[in-house]
């Protein structure tokens, strides 16, 4: 039974079974990154754009290393944010692109709605990787792959996203797919980072970073944009280090064998101190090896689908 | 219902697993430099049943590693099903080593291909050898077995199926005739 | 030349006309008899058999960006009232965000002048400050010589409280209305309403609270000064709820609102549409049903469009660089009718009222009696009507409207002003 849909753009209203089957593929594609000769022939022939517009080394790396193991040729777009002012509009951009007949594009964009919006104008299949404060599906799929990996389900896990939620479109998408996959999802950050209505999606907001540890089996910590702090959201990282960093000591205060990700990358010493960041209950350097499996499985259940 | 023919029973087929387990050892004077390479689904179960003659046989405990092809099929552009992908497991090195390839049925060649490919990319073997537990002809590409347990000819309406008690819950091996009703 | 309107229904609140079944002669665009027309008569004019339709004062839109003068391309004054005629509109007013903004006589002439022969009356909005920019008043006095019927810096808010004083006092002279953007400037940065859809949808939100707080300060500052306030395109719950209080009161503040805003809710944005983006954004739906509680207690005195032409290209961009608005004068009467006409939220009298009466009076501008020797200015309306949308055949230069092929119920099927006629698709002299 393949994918539903021939794009992935967001992980909202995708179904239990498309999930499960893009965490069972990338278990394929974990035991090829073992090996001596990383690559296999699976997608020779396509042509994958990385279309991004907004900066990312790490994602795009990710993605181009899945796209290259799979054999696949990878082309590198890096743009600034588009704007008719500035110069060319998205839609020629990408009319341009695919007429040199390429078969999918991953985008990235400041713009919520940007990879929705390529699916109409083109045929190439779209894969999200991130859309301003909306979805980043693939980050999420990463991270309930580790917890897998290290729970060996996610139904009945209780976890909870940190930090700046109401920008994060990793906290987004992580809840949508978690909570498909029956885990207990809750939220903790200072009240001016957490949306309105977010309760609404079905999961606890909790203010206390203390409480959270202690009724959770997991945190996903999510890096504090240093830019945001000029928007004036908390008075300043000291601040936001104090009350809810994770530290090593904050950890052994509860006493508990919590895990610990990040989705990179990590400000030391505000968020997560080096402590933590580098001890025994992180699964970070994991998610990032399992992002190459799960993207790599992306792209095998989207490009080889007929 | 197709109609169906079993042509190998339990007894027959545990006689054929003995003797191509005396002649890999034959052939390769002994057990010294061999690993095993079972491909998946059912060759994997035959590597094992071999693993284990071989073992009462020569006192050897050979290598024995598990292969999924399914990344190196040269149908994803034509087939109309999206393949499952299965995990392979070979947690040894293969440089240098003579493997045999272990398989059911031997029919087109062109899984026995994605293998060799996908073999290659693990390391260079000293000699791929291809262990098959039924020939049934109709070969498109220039592939042959060098240990055939029967050679069954068939027509392309027909269907060679390999049972096994691991998975089927019972030992055979089955001609089926796809037309008839 | 001699027309007559045949077998037509003539409704005008003003005047308590509500006659069944009659017929009116114009001369040369002149209200010359209406009913007891004789047979000779008859033979010697244009006879246009309307069947039942209705004849009601012509209405009047009173919020509409016509891009001229700077953006030609999107829309010019001469298209903008074609649209306006078509849509069942013979006047219009025109808010002054255009290049350069209205805030100098010359440019109300040139308005003028561009608009002079057209069946639409145009009625120039100017701006409240020199360039909309915030900072200095624009010369008040010269602009309502001119003909300016109200002040606005629409597209924002007057920037603060002592500029808002400074206007309303100043037009207080000339018994001028301020119409106001309530939007807050600090809290502008969004791209659709703040609420659950903007969670979901990862866009940044305006919240409705930063059109309630300056709806309440520029209640305040009416009240202060004793000024004429208008609320353009007023949107949240609470503004309807500070715009009653505040007439209970006696403080001189009027409202309007948009179809759009009482047709549609912030749901429509799951697709992204830019043809949903428009400032204020969609609402909740309990703030779509305080709009229509506020027009059926009269809290919100008329219906406008906010008509806001865009290039097709400016609106193919990223939802959240794309930019607010779209057109509306050729939808609005259908709206209007399908969604509370034949809803029966409001009747007959209430829609005139809403569309033709209210808006003449905020801006003082004169009211169709239905006198004879009146110029006729007439809207023939046809409730009943059901047609689609089609907007590749508006007459309004952009195309950016969420409603193409939508199934609406009630329509114009011409008007009269100016002693020219929209009729059929076709302006001809009377």
């Amino acid at each position: 039974m393949p994918l539903s849909s021939r794009h992935l753009l967001g992980l909202q209203n995708v179904p239990k079974e498309d999930i499960q089957l893009i965490l069972e593929t990338a278990n394929t594609f974990r035991e090829v990154l073992e090996r001596p000769i990383k690559k296999v022939p699976t997608l020779q022939g396509k042509t994958i754009v990385n279309l991004f517009y907004e900066n990312s080394t790490r994602t795009r790396i990710s993605f181009e290393l899945a796209e290259k193991r799979l054999s696949s040729d990878t082309i590198n777009f890096s743009l600034s944010t588009s704007s008719v002012k500035k110069g060319e509009s998205l839609k020629d951009t990408i009319k341009n692109i695919e007429a040199m007949k390429i078969d999918m594009i991953i985008i990235r964009h400041a713009a919520a709605g940007t990879p929705l919006y390529l699916t109409k104008i083109c045929n190439a299949n779209i894969i999200n990787a991130g859309d301003g404060i909306h979805e980043h599906p693939t980050q999420a799929l990463l991270d309930m792959y580790s917890l897998r990996e290290r729970f060996g389900k996610l139904d009945g896990l209780k976890v909870c996203i940190v930090g700046d939620i109401s920008h994060s479109r990793v906290a987004l998408s992580n809840i949508f797919g978690l909570k498909t996959m029956g885990a207990k999802v809750s939220v903790c950050g200072p009240s001016t980072m957490i949306p309105r209505f977010i309760e609404k999606l079905g999961i606890d907001v909790i203010y206390d970073i203390d409480k959270a540890i202690k009724e959770n089996d997991v945190l996903n910590v999510l890096r504090i944009q240093l830019e945001r702090n000029a928007g004036g959201l908390f008075p300043s990282l000291r601040e936001y280090a104090k009350y809810f960093g994770i530290t090593r000591e904050r950890l052994d205060k509860h006493n508990k064998d919590i895990t610990i990700l990040h989705p990179g990358p990590i400000n030391r010493g505000v968020e997560i101190s080096s402590e933590v960041a580098d001890g025994g209950n992180q699964i970070i350097l994991h998610q990032v090896t399992n992002g190459v499996a799960v993207r790599m499985a992306v792209l095998y259940l989207l490009g080889t689908l007929n | 219902m197709p109609d169906q023919t079993k042509v190998v029973d339990k007894q027959g087929l545990e006689r054929i697993l003995t003797r191509i387990s005396h002649e890999i050892l034959e052939k390769n004077k002994g057990s010294e430099n061999l690993v095993l390479m079972g491909m998946r689904t059912r060759g994997e179960f035959l590597a094992v049943r071999i693993s284990k003659i071989i073992k009462q046989i020569d006192k050897a405990e050979l290598p024995l590693g598990i292969l999924d092809v399914t990344l190196y099929r040269d149908d994803f552009r034509t087939s109309l099903k999206q393949p499952m992908v299965s995990v392979s497991n070979i947690t040894f090195d293969i440089n240098g080593k003579d493997v045999i390839l272990i398989d059911d049925v031997l029919y087109t060649g062109r899984t026995v291909r994605s293998a060799l490919n996908a073999l290659m990319d693990f390391g260079r073997p000293s000699s791929i050898q291809l262990s098959i537990l039924v020939d049934r002809g109709h070969r498109e590409l220039p592939i042959r077995a060098d240990y055939v347990g029967k050679n069954i000819p068939t027509s392309t309406n027909q269907e060679v199926k390999v049972k096994m008690e691991e998975i089927d819950g019972e030992d055979g091996i089955y001609l089926i005739d796809l037309n008839k009703k | 030349m001699n027309i007559i309107l045949k077998d037509i229904n003539l409704f005008n609140p003003v005047n308590n006309i509500d006659m069944k079944n009659t017929s009116v002669l114009l001369k040369d665009g002149v209200i010359a008899k209406i009913g007891n027309i004789e047979k000779k008569e008859f033979e010697e004019a244009e006879v246009y058999e309307l069947n039942g339709k209705y004849v009601l004062p012509g209405f009047v839109d009173m919020h509409v960006h016509l891009r001229e003068p700077g953006r030609e391309d999107e829309e010019t004054i001469v298209t903008g009232c074609n649209a306006a005629a078509n849509g069942g509109f013979t006047e219009i007013a025109c808010m002054p965000n255009t290049t350069p903004a209205i805030d100098s006589a010359e440019i109300i002439n040139f308005i003028k002048k561009n608009s002079a022969n057209h069946l639409v009356n145009v009625y120039p909005i100017a701006a409240a400050t020199l360039g909309r920019n915030g900072e200095v008043l624009s010369p008040m006095a010269e602009l309502s010589e001119a003909g300016a019927v109200g002040f606005s810096d629409d597209g924002a808010a007057i920037k603060t409280a002592s500029l808002l004083r400074k206007v309303l006092e100043y037009s207080k002279m000339y018994d001028l209305p301020v119409i106001e953007h309530c939007e807050d400037e600090s809290m502008a940065d969004g791209a659709m309403n703040e609420g659950y859809n903007s969670t979901l949808l990862g866009l940044p939100g305006l919240p409705s609270v930063s059109e309630d707080l300056i709806v309440s300060r520029d209640i305040l500052m009416a009240e202060y000064t004793g000024g004429k306030m208008h609320i353009a395109h007023i949107s949240t719950k609470k503004s309807v709820e500070l715009v009653r209080e505040a007439k209970q009161k006696g403080i001189k503040v009027t409202a309007e609102v948009t179809p759009h805003h009482f047709a549609l809710t912030d749901d429509a944005l799951k697709t992204y549409d830019t043809n949903f983006k428009m400032n204020p954004p969609l609402r909740t739906a309990e703030d779509v049903n305080a709009m229509i509680e506020g027009l059926k207690d009269g809290t919100i005195d008329c219906i406008v469009t906010d008509h806001a032409p865009h290039s097709i290209e400016e609106k193919e961009e990223e939802f959240q660089y794309a930019p607010n608005g779209i057109i509306g004068l050729e939808t609005a009467i259908g709206l209007t009718l399908s969604e509370l006409f034949h809803k029966k939220i409001l009747n007959l009298k209430e829609i005139v009222e809403k569309l033709a009466i209210n808006p003449r009076k905020i801006l003082n501008i004169p009211i169709p009696q239905f006198v004879i020797g009146e110029t006729a200015n007439f809207t023939i309306l046809d409730p009943d009507a059901v047609w689609t949308v089609d907007i590749s055949k508006f007459k309004s230069k952009s195309r950016n409207s969420p409603f193409d092929k939508k199934l609406l119920n009630g329509k114009s099927v011409g008007v009269i002003n100016n002693k020219q006629m929209f009729f059929n698709d076709k302006f001809i002299s009377i």
